[in-house]
């Protein structure tokens, strides 16, 4: 195949970035790349520019691609070339004397300064007044860096990011620095007024002057900047002026070649010009549902769509815009910023905290429960949390106090650069800060690629936020997303929702026919156990059970233990037991050598360290049914002694306890289900920590709790609703849990799933019947329970060939 | 790929139902061997060589299996690890014509 001609205007950020993309899917099998770039370099950093000003970094520290970069990649890169314009008939790019035809074209000219109309900027001759800059390329640095020795005074019209950054920078050479603005407070775009003013202090504070709602009038000066003038009739003295009101997209290229532009340069979502097929925009010239970007982030995205579509290799990705959010540090302060600034509609609620003496502030805009816009000045501990949950849009929990601050954590955590190497950071499978950093560093480039060679966060699992954190930062945003990580399984491309409508449209109902049907006959091992759950879930009854899909606890119904025996837990519904129970359990212990009596946490008796072979036999010997303690299932529900015995006691704990055990008992579930019913608000049988509890209150009423642990994670759970009879309690639990096993993610506990969906949906689904399904989702759970067997009694008339034999000899 | 043995008769595949694994003592060596919904038959060690795990009682997944204690992941064909940090050993297994499992050990 004869490779196409690729050919990018603009050698920018936006447009390198373009080209890593495209390289990343392959595109040099593709095409022949050329690139023209204004600049005669390769491309740097824009961003740090600031730092290069102010002495932090040098030249050479701020370059992305140096022009090795385009000779390993055999990039034709036309340096210092400014292109004129696309002639689309002949496809052909042509610029200063040079024409290159393409196949494809890509339009990242990103933008340039904006200078506001002020008399006096100019000399005759068309060039700016010595003295007059603006501050966007390496070249304009090196030339404010240059007429800035031996001077005295600035001044840096703009009070927005880039001014600001531009301020600390000219401050370095000795300078006296002061920055008019057109607005009311600085950083308008980012901060409110609050914010604005404790900024405009600290910047006082740095002998950085700051005069707000100024109009600049005129540069004065003959040959040279002297100073400047405003429409109030006041004027400044000062040697140098730089420019940084805001930038203008470049569009002339697209202009000239019959694009249509209006703010900036047109895209559609795939960064197409909606004008010519062949012709793509991206970056800061690029004009996408009306907007236009002058930050990274989005510029990554779209370099992301653009390369999938112009590659092929994935056209059904499309861009629909960015969520902006910044964190930066400006004059030595650190700053987050994202969304709104301000409340925009009544029903917004703002959360607010001001220190200004610190000089710290924190606003929160919250619509329906959701983060809307955040500022966050001085102290931005916060700021990862907030921005992942302004980003995906997630309910914010209840608390919102912990939005704003650490509460209650005993130590402050260390951020990512100050954990030491040896760290531990998965405590069950030991993986350290230092073997993570090394797995990323050997190529793994997601995250369950790098968990999965590391075994981080494939224990209980509680590390995991933290795992992610590591790889994350060791990758230095680099880190690609593993598309498995929607799906229900790992070994089905599918997420939840689609595969159980796909089971349920084609009649699946064992997991053997899932692999066979929606897994092209792939048969992955780790995935069998939650198709079994789910198939079980919306099949109930009908669900063709297959012994090999199952866990090794859920094949022979008991717990594995270290040493390959097994664990015998009996039921005991509300941990309610008998003399008689007692003696036979006792029996059963001392005749098959149980080394090992022990009380769970869930209020039953466990003979553990039980030989494979001799499970049947002690079933029968108990004569109990399972209690269920080994399975991702409901397990148990403790409570307390209730009603009859207890002096508090207001509501009978105990017989609801065991009405609950009787009715869900070994269903399958997304993960674990543990209950606890308490008598009264003492809450002995600590059900406020369950996935779901009932603790009685005064007047024959419960409240109901869910989403609660005490677990490898501690969660109190939250109020669902209050309820005034046992009766409700089993309508609002039945309600709750079927939903959750119909919507949690396998291996999801209901701490999870609660704060992923929201308490408020949860509430409004099971309590309010917001959406019409809590019939049916009873009736679902009818059909579980109705099906449920006792699969102890189950097991003795077994036809599984040697089941539950740990040893075979061979056939002599 | 250990096993240069001669090749021996274990047990008949009916013994194992499918998809699961069972484990056998061999001349006094223990040996998970493995029936695979494909039809197919493997042996490994029956012991996993992390901590032990029985690996008979691993999850199944074409030729994969995963041990039931930490979920370490081999490649029943070759005993390569597929997650996990060291390798197990394999057999040379077939089925003949009347489904018996014969084994090289």
């Amino acid at each position: 195949m004869t490779k196409q001609k690729l050919v990018v205007v603009g050698n920018g950020m936006a447009g390198a970035r373009a080209v890593e993309e495209i390289l990343a899917r392959g595109g040099a099998e593709q095409f022949d790349i050329t690139m023209f770039g204004d600049e005669p370099y390769g491309n740097y950093n824009r961003i740090l520019l600031s730092n290069v000003l102010n002495g932090s970094q040098n030249e050479e520290e701020i370059f992305l691609n140096p022009l090795s970069w385009y000779r390993e990649n055999n990039i034709k890169l036309h340096a210092g070339v400014r292109v004129e314009r696309i002639v689309r008939t002949s496809r052909h790019v042509v610029g200063n004397g040079v024409v290159e035809p393409y196949d494809k074209a890509i339009i990242a000219t990103g933008s340039r300064s904006y200078l506001p109309p002020v008399r006096g900027l100019h000399r005759s001759d068309g060039s700016l007044k010595p003295g007059v800059f603006v501050f966007r390329s390496l070249d304009d640095c090196r030339a404010i860096a240059g007429y800035a020795e031996g001077r005295a005074r600035a001044v840096v019209i703009g009070g927005g990011l880039l001014g600001l950054e531009a301020a600390r920078g000219l401050q370095n050479f000795g300078l006296r620095v002061e920055v008019v603005h057109r607005g009311s407070h600085l950083m308008g775009q980012q901060l409110d007024g609050v914010a604005g003013s404790i900024l405009k202090n600290t910047m006082h504070a740095m002998d950085v002057a700051v005069h707000l709602r100024k109009n600049t009038e005129a540069v004065l000066g003959e040959d040279h900047v002297t100073g400047i003038s405003f429409s109030d009739g006041t004027a400044l003295d000062c040697d140098m002026v730089v420019i940084a009101t805001g930038i203008s997209p470049n569009v002339e290229v697209a202009v000239r070649s019959g694009l249509t532009v209006e703010r900036a340069i047109v895209a559609d979502d795939h960064m197409r010009s909606p004008d010519d097929p062949n012709i793509f925009v991206v970056g800061e010239c690029a004009q996408h549902r009306g907007m236009s970007y002058g930050l990274v982030a989005p510029l990554w995205e779209q370099a992301k769509v653009l390369a999938d579509h112009i590659t092929g290799a994935n056209t059904a990705n499309a861009y629909r815009g960015s969520k902006v959010s910044t964190k930066l540090k400006v004059m030595g302060v650190e700053l987050a910023s994202m969304g709104v600034t301000e409340p925009e509609d009544e029903r917004d609620e703002i959360i607010q905290f001001t220190e200004p003496k610190k000089g710290v502030y924190k606003k929160l805009i919250v619509r329906d429960g959701r983060l809307i816009g955040a500022i966050l000045l001085g102290d931005i501990s916060k700021a990862a949390y907030l921005t992942q949950a302004f980003d995906r849009n997630t309910p914010l929990p209840e608390d919102r106090l912990a939005l704003l601050f650490d509460l209650g954590t005993p130590s402050k955590r260390v951020t990512m650069d100050e954990m030491p190497l040896d760290t531990q950071v998965c405590n069950c499978n030991g993986v350290s800060k230092g073997a993570l950093m090394a797995c990323v560093k050997s190529g793994r480039r997601t995250t369950k690629a790098v968990m999965d060679a590391t075994r981080a966060g494939l224990g209980c699992g509680s590390c995991k936020g933290l795992v992610e954190e590591v790889i994350q930062w060791a990758a230095g945003g680099h880190l690609e997303e593993d598309p498995s990580v929607h799906y229900y399984v790992p070994g089905v491309p599918l997420n939840k929702t689609d595969l159980i409508r796909a089971c349920r449209e084609q009649n699946l109902k064992s997991v053997s026919s899932v692999f066979k049907a929606l897994a092209g006959g792939k048969e992955d091992a780790g995935s069998k156990p939650g198709l079994a759950s789910l198939l079980s879930i919306i099949w109930a009854g009908e669900y063709e059970e297959e012994r090999d899909a199952r866990f090794i606890n859920e094949r022979v119904h008991a717990n594995i233990q270290r040493d390959g025996t097994f664990s015998v837990i009996p039921q005991m519904a509300g941990g309610v037991t008998s003399p008689a129970q007692l003696r036979r359990i006792a029996d059963v212990a001392e005749k098959y050598h149980v080394p090992l009596v022990k009380l769970t946490g869930g209020q039953r008796i466990d003979l553990v360290g039980v030989k494979k072979d001799d499970l049947p036999k002690m079933w029968q010997d108990l004569g109990m049914p399972s209690g269920h303690a080994y399975g991702k299932s409901y397990r148990t529900c403790k409570s307390c002694i209730g009603t009859d015995y207890c002096r508090y006691g207001v509501g009978d704990s105990i017989a609801l306890a065991v009405r609950i055990e009787t009715y869900l008992k070994g269903i399958d579930s997304p993960h674990k289900l543990k209950m606890a019913t308490a008598g009264c608000p003492r809450n002995c049988s600590e059900a406020m920590v369950k996935d779901f509890g009932a603790v009685a209150v005064e007047g024959g009423r419960w409240e109901l709790y869910i989403g609660g642990a005490a677990g490898a994670h501690v969660r109190k759970g939250d109020i669902l609703c209050t309820v005034d009879s046992p009766d409700a309690v089993m309508t609002y639990l039945s309600r709750f849990v079927q939903y959750y096993r119909e919507n949690a993610k396998y291996l999801e506990r209901t701490y999870s799933f609660v704060e992923r969906v929201g308490l408020e949906k949860i509430r409004a689904i099971v309590v309010d019947d917001s959406e019409g399904i809590a019939a049916q989702l009873e009736a679902n759970l009818l059909s579980s329970t109705t099906a449920y067997k006792d699969p102890w009694k189950a097991a003795l008339t077994s036809q599984v060939p040697n089941e539950f034999s740990s040893l075979l000899r061979v056939i002599q | 790929m250990s096993g240069n043995g001669t090749e021996r008769f274990v047990t008949t595949l009916g013994e194992i139902p499918a998809g699961e694994g069972r484990t056998f003592e061999i001349d006094g060596k223990r040996v998970a061997i493995f029936h695979t919904r494909a039809g197919e038959v493997f042996a490994i060690d029956a012991m996993c060589p992390h901590r032990g795990g029985p690996m008979a009682d691993g999850l199944v997944g074409d030729a994969t299996v995963l041990c039931p204690l930490h979920a370490w992941k081999f490649d029943l064909r070759t005993g390569n690890a597929i997650t996990g940090l060291c390798s197990i050993n394999a057999y040379p297994t077939r089925l003949d014509d009347k489904n018996h499992i014969l084994l090289k050990i």
